[in-house]
């Protein structure tokens, strides 16, 4: 291939979101459901085409069929392009051996061969965890100006919790000193959000040296830039502001969501300016019935609400029947809550069937019921359970806390 | 076999009843259910069937058409082999541009239908809307030995409109033996649909003789003249029809969608009705919204009060604004306090704060695309 580009991207998606529980049973956590229509991929893939980034490779490790298929040639990305697109990169056998990616830096060392063929000047690395909306273009000219051989996307977070974060601790010009991985007492709170450019002539070396070192972890932050700074490479923090969300447990997937239902949400996701590209499901508009009442909520296409929704996410495809009232929750596609049902802080995954008067949830810890798990009539589901996917029931009632299996 | 088939769609429909709501579009571009233009169906339907060559013929006005359509990709049509043929009028010794009908219409693009690979054609016109799949047609038309075998759609008789009203009288076996064209006495209530199935020899003859005699309208030349030499097989169409003769049709297509049973017939089929994507964010709803009996397309802000209406992609409804009976094209702002009632909004309208609008159920306002009030 000749066609040299200035910057790719490479996307880390092999994330397992563990945390997450049953919601990442069965799919990386890029490929979590978010925001009534959305994947979080989504937002990583949409930043690199609204910037005009249009190649992106994609690292998959973990369970990577659903993001395989949703990502497919990444027409809906507009990323289907004659001179770049969207390339997944899963790990491979290579001539005498093969292996996993081991860590964030060598995912990207044994692509190395992929990035060369378009012999780029810079990488961005990216993480397809986060939710964020991102010009990608500002921070490569803060790259540029300050000719640095690295530059750390940061954002200010709270000192208290900043001991749960990488910190860059820098001088006054935002020139990194010293990196700190989730310090006890952090001595800064520019945190990182896992968002990096590369020299990519620069970066090869280290990586290299990074994979030949049996210790290594081979992680960007606890690796890669630790040495790149003891070897007096230029690294520059660039900061960030605006919204940025690690959605790394099922409390904050939750509390993600409801953000979005504020008046004015710190994301906007109706801004025709920086718009979320998603695949499409084709779904007609969504149906509201006589008896319905929905208020505070997303609701989707293809939805068909006869019942109560209050301060809720609904996903595409979506029933509610006559008498459901629903609230606080995240309810995914093409799930049916039958009538009478009470559904409190709960979050419902994709192609889930629940009987009628059936009662899910309340106010304390977030219920989640795994993918396309059946509820029969009646059912009552604790504050705090979680039930696995395609988990059928018939007349059962679960405990507290209990994770319920097949 | 359905690949035997190639699809050809005559939007090049105009239709004055439609007043200013086909201003500057076809009939064909015209927006109905929320996301959807008149051609999605059409073009829905044949590729539900596994149709994978489509013509489209346009006259005026398909600047908004093609703009929607594009290369087909929503629907699967952009193809190395075959796809999707935009097919505007030029002019050379054969086109003159301007249609005297249907058949000159079908003429100017010979050429397209003599490259089709395909030996038979599916005609359809671009005044209704219905979600099928034509599979059965062919199958009827090849086992029953028709020359056209046509769709028909039982009616109510409770509304008529008179335009491009073809009615149809058949035999048991299904056989057309007599029609009648915007008759008003017509004691028939099966309408016709404009899809027709004939195979593109038979079509090529009908045509070359037609315009041999100076012929031009397609139902009235070709089939009414013929009924009694061709064998002309009607079946019906046993879901919803909406057709569009009139803005009052118009209007009542759009409410009959918010009946579930009409939604089952058009959108829960089994068959999706594909249409252009525009990445629109979930309908927002406010603390004081309310809104019943309604179907709402992604995008839509709601803050105000929405009975027994249509939203359109992107639509904004301000706090204190009450809608009732309307129908609200894309990227409408509806600003606080306003009231609405019978209205048809084209796209990009504004209405200002605490403006009053009321029409009647039988005859709805219709404000002109980017109308500013």
């Amino acid at each position: 291939m000749t066609n040299k580009k200035k910057i790719i991207a490479m996307l880390l998606a092999g994330g397992q979101g563990s945390r997450l529980g049953v919601l990442t049973k069965t799919r990386a956590k890029p490929a979590v459901p978010y925001g009534g229509k959305y994947k979080i991929i989504d937002f990583t893939l949409s930043n690199c085409t609204n910037s005009g980034i249009d190649t992106v490779g994609v690292l998959t490790q973990y369970q990577p069929l659903e993001l395989n298929s949703y990502i497919s040639t990444g027409a809906p990305w507009d990323l289907d392009s004659n001179t770049g697109g969207v390339f997944i990169l899963p790990p491979y056998w290579k001539a005498e051996r093969g292996e996993w990616y081991s860590g964030t830096a060598n995912a990207i060392y044994q692509n190395s061969f992929f990035i060369d063929k378009f012999d780029p000047d810079y990488i961005l690395v990216l993480s397809g965890d986060h939710i964020y909306k991102m010009d990608y273009n500002d921070m490569l000219k803060f790259h540029v100006k300050t000719e640095a051989s690295a530059t750390i996307a940061v954002i200010e977070v709270p000192i208290e919790d900043a001991s749960r974060f990488g910190i860059m601790n820098t001088d006054e010009n935002f020139r990194v000193i010293e990196f700190e991985e989730k310090p006890a007492r952090p001595k800064s709170n520019l945190a990182s959000m896992g968002v990096y450019i590369f020299n990519w002539d620069s970066v090869r070396g280290y990586l290299q040296a990074d994979a030949e070192d049996k210790e290594s972890t081979n992680d960007f932050g606890r690796d890669i830039i630790p040495r790149m700074l003891a070897a007096g490479e230029r690294i520059f923090a660039y900061r960030f502001k605006g919204y940025w969300k690690d959605v790394g447990t099922v409390e904050s997937l939750w509390e993600a969501n409801m953000e979005l239902l504020q008046d004015r949400p710190a994301l906007n996701l109706h801004d025709p300016s920086w718009k979320i590209l998603s695949r499409n499901p084709n779904q007609p508009p969504h149906y509201v019935g006589d008896d319905a009442k929905i208020v505070t909520s997303l609701v989707s296409e293809g939805c068909r609400i006869y019942g109560t929704v209050e301060h809720s996410v609904l996903f595409p495809d979506v029933t509610i029947e006559a008498g459901a009232y629903v609230r606080d929750s995240i309810i995914m596609e093409k799930t049916v809550v039958g009538e009478g049902c009470e559904i409190v802080r709960t979050i419902i995954d994709e192609g889930v069937t629940i009987g009628r008067g059936c009662r899910i949830g309340g106010d304390g810890k977030i219920t989640v019921i795994g993918q396309g798990a059946a509820l029969s009539d009646g059912m009552v589901v604790e504050p705090g359970a979680s039930i696995q996917p395609d988990c059928r029931f018939v007349n059962d009632v679960c405990e507290s806390g209990g994770e319920v299996g097949k | 076999m359905i690949k035997d088939v190639f699809g050809l769609i005559y939007a090049g429909e105009e239709n004055p009843n439609l007043r200013e709501l086909v201003l500057a579009r076809s009939v064909a571009a015209l927006p109905v259910g929320g996301r959807y233009r008149v051609i999605d169906f059409a073009l829905s339907n044949m590729v539900n069937s596994g149709i994978r060559n489509v013509g489209i013929i346009t006259q005026k006005n398909y600047q908004s058409l093609m703009d929607h359509v594009g290369s087909g990709k929503e629907w699967d049509l952009s193809r190395k082999t075959d796809g999707l043929f935009m097919l505007p009028p030029f002019d050379n010794a054969e086109n003159t541009g301007i249609y005297r009908g249907l058949i000159d219409a079908i003429r100017g693009n010979m050429p397209y239908i003599k490259r089709a690979r395909q030996p038979y054609c599916l005609l359809i016109g671009s005044c209704n809307v219905h979600t099928a799949a034509y599979n059965h047609m062919l199958k009827m038309h090849l086992e029953k030995k028709a020359d056209i075998t046509m769709l028909y759609t039982v009616d109510s008789g409770e509304h008529r409109d008179y335009y491009r009203d073809l009615r149809l009288f058949t035999d048991e076996e299904g056989w057309v033996t007599e029609m009648d064209y915007n008759f008003k006495y017509s004691s028939s209530n099966k309408v016709s649909m404009d899809v027709y199935l004939i195979h593109k020899s038979l079509l090529e003859y009908i045509i070359d003789r037609s315009i041999a005699h100076g012929h031009y309208d397609f139902v009235g030349d070709a089939l009414m003249k013929n009924v009694r030499n061709l064998r002309i097989l009607a079946l019906e169409h046993k879901g919803y029809v909406g057709r569009l003769d009139s803005v009052n049709a118009y209007y009542r297509m759009n409410m009959d969608m918010l009946r579930p049973e009409v939604q089952k017939d058009l959108f829960y089929t089994g068959w999706p009705v594909y249409t252009k994507i525009k990445d629109e964010a979930p309908v927002k709803y406010g603390r004081d919204a309310l809104v019943k009996n309604s179907l709402l397309a992604n995008g839509c802000v709601i803050n105000g009060e929405v009975k027994d209406c249509m939203l359109f992609r992107g639509v904004r409804i301000a706090k204190g604004a009450k809608l009732k009976g309307c129908v609200i094209m894309q990227e409408c702002e509806i600003d606080a306090n306003c009231t609405l009632e019978y209205v048809i909004a084209d796209k990009n309208c504004h209405i200002r704060e605490g403006r009053r609008l009321v029409g009647d159920s039988n005859y709805p306002i219709i404000l002109r695309k980017g109308t500013v009030l």
